[in-house]
């Protein structure tokens, strides 16, 4: 059962060989600063890392941070991966170098939201909060 | 009755103003946070302590310690090689692109390659999913390169490589693909990045420990100085880490002591200064701030002539010239009224001719999107041909010298990059700094207060956080075929099935046997590559000896 009390855990990762990473680090300081509890999985992470990461540590939300145009291929192992370990409660987002024609076809594999270039740290702050309040039934 | 010094106008002429009329903001600053005063003159430069002495701290150009340049004319001989970096798909496709750029007008080319094979894996290789073509070209053995490079003469071109794990493989591959055109070693030229520390502190395409990573990086050195004397063996960059969040300061003073620690592991290894030192290349990036980045590459070149002769005793000049790439800045790229970037790549790119680059890319209005459209790449081009044609820039060397404001920039860009250097050596320099994880800190430090000030409204970034539109989604970006990989991977089955399998395992098994000595590992690999060993069976037998580096994860 949620604590609904406890601070909102998030697990942000780096799927893929992608080595930048100022996005992820930058958007995990600041889930931080706005009191959430932040595990950062560091660079090349697998599938399997960033599921059991997860499971592991327990968390409400995963943000995936992508840039090198492997988001087709690797984002639906990671959802399907969840959902073989019954991880559907916990929420994903994405972000990175995602072009538009693609944020349908994440949504439909149950990502719940895809942040573009250009999005700032309030706005992705302020959608975790709301929706992993939801999460935990408040 | 004017002022007769600046004290004077400050008091009498300008708080009066300025109390009248406040001022825009509080402080202002350059990118890098330094002051700026709101007029430069000669009192900043002759002020007590500077001692500003313009034949030692300036000198002419083509002579030490090289501030104004290090060609005496500059570009007025020959302008700056414009060197689009591309790659992507396959190597045909590539080898496609780089005809179309060289008809266009450029004169050099720079390859980029894709994820997997600048970290060490074959396209089919299980992490190679969904990377194969998307960020540069796929090259897995010397039958890629071959394709990359048909019907271009590899004589004529100079090819600057962005690889830095996997470099002395590449240059191995290079090598081969020119001897089949009839081209010998010693007569190619161009450029590896080969410059790992920094893969550490940012960027991360690393393979093996830093320690380990340095040795292949000497080998090189040793071997381009024996056999490929026309090749720049390095390209010691600031350029990912700045965009990785540094300041101008930060991007000199990072790259410099990765340059001191490459030069003293050099030295270590018995290799004399002046035997590698003219053949030291680098790599910086043309930000926003005009006349910051003026400075910084204006003080990068005094800064190395000194590294150079007074901390290594180098003797030869060529050893002191600071030989420099530029690249404008990727993430002053907005999603946002895509068309801006263009403005932006030509406000940056004035700033790497104003510096006296070698070299230069200009990136795309679509790339905070996508890899840039072919329409994209010749504007990217035309731009850099209109600063060289056009604008005038190009028609004296280092215009904005003894201006004020610039030499005053110039000044304490330096001592403030030194004085970081000197925490470095304090740390026992670059390698155990990196092992500490300091710099990597420092930048995160950087790229998120740099992130405050955008959301907070101090910084202005035009159409993200001022002066915004709603507008359609952007068209015409370019997207990679999904076929691409799919082809590569037939490729490499076929190249599989068809070279000689016993030359390839004992090519490997001697590979195998050098790296565990002391020995020169690129005779082995060219050993290798000659035998069409693929990237991911050589890079295998090395992460064998060598060990696998991991990641860091903090933030």
């Amino acid at each position: 059962m949620q604590d609904r009390n406890r601070p909102i855990r998030v697990l942000v990762a780096k799927p893929g060989l992608d080595g930048h990473d100022r996005g992820a680090k930058v958007i995990a300081r600041a889930l931080r600063d706005a009191g959430m509890e932040v595990i950062y999985t560091g660079i090349r992470q697998s599938p399997q890392m960033i599921t059991q990461a997860a499971s592991q540590e327990d968390v409400d939300v995963i943000g995936l941070s992508i840039l090198s145009g492997a988001h087709l291929e690797i984002l639906p192992e990671i959802m399907s991966l969840m959902r073989e370990q019954g991880m559907e409660d916990v929420i994903v987002v994405v972000g990175g170098i995602i072009p538009e024609v693609d944020r349908q076809p994440l949504k439909d594999l149950g990502i719940s939201e895809v942040f573009g270039p250009g999005t700032s740290t309030g706005e992705i702050v302020e959608y975790i909060r709301e929706s992993a309040k939801d999460r935990a039934g408040a | 009755m004017p002022s007769s010094d600046k004290k004077q106008w400050q008091r009498e002429t300008l708080d009066p103003a300025v109390k009248r009329f406040p001022e825009r903001r509080e402080n202002f600053q350059t990118d890098s946070g330094l002051t700026i005063d709101p007029l430069y003159s000669p009192e900043n430069l002759q002020a007590p302590g500077l001692d500003y002495d313009y034949n030692r701290d300036l000198g002419y150009p083509g002579e030490f310690p090289y501030t104004r340049g290090v060609q005496p004319n500059t570009y007025r001989g020959r302008v700056w090689t414009m060197r689009q970096y591309s790659g992507y798909g396959t190597a045909a496709e590539t080898n496609a692109r780089f005809r179309y750029l060289l008809d266009q007008g450029q004169t050099g080319l720079s390859i980029a390659f894709d994820l997997p094979t600048q970290i060490g894996y074959d396209s089919d290789h299980l992490l190679a999913k969904g990377e194969v073509g998307k960020v540069g070209v796929p090259i897995c053995s010397l039958a890629d390169m071959e394709t990359l490079f048909e019907g271009i003469p590899m004589d004529k071109v100079s090819t600057s490589m962005t690889i830095n794990a996997t470099a002395s493989l590449l240059l191995c591959f290079y090598i081969v693909a020119a001897r089949k055109q009839g081209v010998s070693q010693d007569q190619i030229s161009g450029t590896v990045q080969n410059d790992i520390l920094k893969e550490y502190i940012a960027r991360g395409t690393y393979a093996y420990p830093p320690r380990p990573s340095m040795r292949l990086v000497v080998d090189i050195f040793k071997y381009c100085a024996e056999n490929v004397p026309k090749w720049n063996t390095i390209s010691i960059s600031g350029y990912h880490m700045r965009e990785a969040g540094a300041t101008a300061v930060q991007e000199l003073a990072f790259t410099f002591s990765n340059a001191i620690a490459y030069v003293q592991a050099a030295l270590d290894a018995g290799l004399k200064i002046d035997d590698f030192g003219p053949r030291l290349s680098f790599f910086f990036v043309a930000q926003n701030n005009l006349f910051e980045e003026v400075a910084k590459f204006r003080a990068a070149r005094r800064m190395w002539a000194r590294i150079m002769k007074d901390r290594f005793g180098a003797k030869d000049p060529r050893s002191m010239m600071l030989r420099f790439h530029t690249q404008t800045a990727g993430v002053t790229l907005t999603a946002q009224q895509t068309d801006n970037n263009l403005i932006r790549c030509t406000v940056q790119a004035l700033s790497a001719i104003l510096g006296g680059s070698q070299s230069l890319h200009v990136n795309s209005r679509d790339e905070a999107l996508a890899l840039p459209s072919e329409d994209s790449v010749q504007l990217s081009l035309r731009t850099q041909q209109i600063l060289a044609f056009e604008s005038g820039a190009a028609d004296v060397v280092d215009p904005l010298g003894g201006s004020y404001y610039v030499e005053s920039l110039t000044n304490e860009l330096e001592a403030k990059a030194l004085e970081y250097i000197r925490r470095i050596d304090d740390l026992g320099g670059s390698v155990a700094a990196i092992e500490q994880g300091f710099q990597v800190r420092e930048i995160g430090d950087a790229a998120y207060q740099h992130r405050q000030e955008v959301e907070s409204g101090d910084r202005t970034i035009v159409g993200v956080n001022r002066f915004t539109t709603e507008e359609p989604p952007i068209e015409g970006l370019m997207r990679v075929d999904e076929a691409a990989a799919r082809t590569q991977v037939e490729r490499l089955e076929q190249l599989r099935r068809e070279r000689d399998d016993s030359k390839v395992k004992s090519a490997l098994e001697r590979l195998k046997q050098v790296a565990q000595t002391e020995e020169n590992t690129v005779p082995a690999i060219l050993e290798c590559v000659e035998n069409y060993c693929t990237l991911g069976e050589v890079c295998e037998v090395l992460r064998g000896v060598f060990g696998e580096q991991e990641g860091a994860i903090s933030f």
